[in-house]
């Protein structure tokens, strides 16, 4: 069955106060028709999850323009400026982690793990309010499992059926994305129907998207 | 050969001897980025980019950028024969993995202990961690490269770092315009100063300790 629906019909699904993953290295891999659909509906107050600032006005730099960021989980502010200026001002709550800690537990999330131990950040700000493990000589930071509400993905070709494939760079923390958030909503630059993406070629299976929308 | 002049390629040029063949190499935004101008193919040195590819080329040619193809400075790039993508999870099983051999970044300062701080100013914000921790906690060898000093003239080289640290390792080696610093168990070594410059002139723009053995040398091409 077919699980293509509309950018406007997708956006019944997203609600004031998500928590939103958003795939992404500096705009680069990141929704473009998902991202102005939500800064036209207004939808605020969010939680979002990307690894940087991007740009101002690009990318997750549009959502925070519009106002409609209430708290980031990130790695990166410091390519756009309007971002750093709202978390200084407490506009945002910021969430700063190490990347690969970042992508590390919303794996765990995605995988059924309780948490991962990580050698980065101990002895530093990051290690703040967590448990510091000793394991065979070695110290680890425990972090947790991250999840969301909803993650809206970018793929260059998906089905009708939500298998994706990426392009490059793009790729990112998009297949991480797919496993760990309740509704799953891709959009995909090229659109084709079932079969038509070779099974080899499938980074992330259509099991894991539950709504297809065609990019602009 | 004549060593360049501009601080930012002297610090490039310097960085690139330290390469060996066929390693692995993840190059931090900015001056880290130039060490590729001083490496020649005949080196097989593999770049890996933190935002989801090894393989990476030369910047691209205005005019000739490749779609969704980028640096993790979110530069145009491009890729040489053998190249390959994958996402931010396998990207951070190589770099924390210990799956890369030399790391070359930036810093805001950088200590006796050896330890770098290069993500936060308290009070102005930024620039953020990004894959900064994971390189330093997971590489085999890791390279700052920065100015001596600050836009306003005072020591990176400092006794304690003022601002948080990146990791608690001690990094391998310091490469600025003026210096190449080893760090120790016993403290920071002076191994070297760029043409032109003097022990003395190093020593009074770098508030650490320095320890200055009879043989320090000059960098030389």
């Amino acid at each position: 069955m077919s699980k293509v629906k509309t950018v406007q019909e997708a956006m019944e699904f997203i609600q004031d106060g998500m928590t939103v993953m958003l795939p992404g290295f500096l705009g680069v891999g990141t929704p473009k028709a998902l991202i102005d659909a939500i800064c036209e509906r207004r939808v605020g107050d969010l939680t979002v999850i990307y690894n940087d600032g991007a740009f101002p006005g690009v990318g997750i730099g549009k959502l925070v323009r519009c106002g409609l960021v209430r708290k980031m989980i990130s790695t990166h502010t410091g390519t756009n400026p309007e971002l750093v200026k709202a978390v200084a001002d407490g506009k945002i709550e910021m969430e700063l982690l190490p990347q690969g800690t970042l992508v590390e537990r919303i794996r765990a999330a995605g995988a059924g793990l309780g948490g991962i131990l990580t050698p980065t950040g101990v002895g530093t700000s990051v290690e703040e309010g967590k448990t510091v493990m000793e394991l065979d000589g070695n110290t680890y930071l425990l972090e947790l499992p991250l999840r969301a509400d909803i993650a809206l993905l970018y793929a260059f070709k998906g089905d009708t059926a939500g298998n994706l494939v990426y392009r490059r760079t793009a790729r990112n923390f998009n297949p991480i994305m797919a496993t760990a958030a309740d509704l799953v909503i891709a959009e995909v630059e090229n659109l084709v129907d079932i079969g038509e993406v070779e099974p080899e070629h499938v980074v992330t299976p259509g099991i894991f998207v539950d709504i297809v929308v065609k990019g602009v | 050969m004549t060593l360049p002049s501009s601080p930012k390629d002297l610090i490039a040029w310097r960085v690139a001897k330290e390469l060996n063949y066929g390693e692995i190499v993840n190059l931090g935004i900015g001056t880290p980025t130039l060490v590729s101008n001083y490496i020649s193919p005949e080196m097989n040195i593999t770049f890996q980019s933190e935002n989801g590819f090894v393989g990476m080329g030369a910047l691209a040619k205005p005019g000739e950028e490749i779609p969704d193809l980028t640096n993790a400075g979110g530069q145009w790039v491009t890729l040489v024969p053998g190249a390959a993508f994958f996402d931010t999870a396998m990207s951070f099983i190589i770099i924390r993995g210990g799956h890369i051999d030399v790391t070359v970044l930036g810093a805001l300062e950088v200590d006796e202990r050896g330890y770098l701080a290069n993500y936060w100013i308290p009070g102005r914000g930024g620039p953020g961690i990004g894959g900064g921790m994971d390189l330093v906690v997971g590489t085999k060898r890791v390279i700052v490269a920065m100015e001596h000093i600050r836009r306003d003239g005072e020591p990176k080289i400092v006794p304690r770092c003022s601002l948080p640290i990146t990791a608690k390792r001690m990094v391998d080696l310091i490469v600025t315009d003026m210096a190449v610093i080893r760090p120790t168990t016993e403290g920071l070594v002076l191994r070297e100063v760029a043409p032109g410059v003097t022990v003395d002139e190093v020593l009074a723009k770098t508030s650490a300790c320095l320890i200055v053995p009879d043989d320090v040398g000059e960098m030389v091409a």
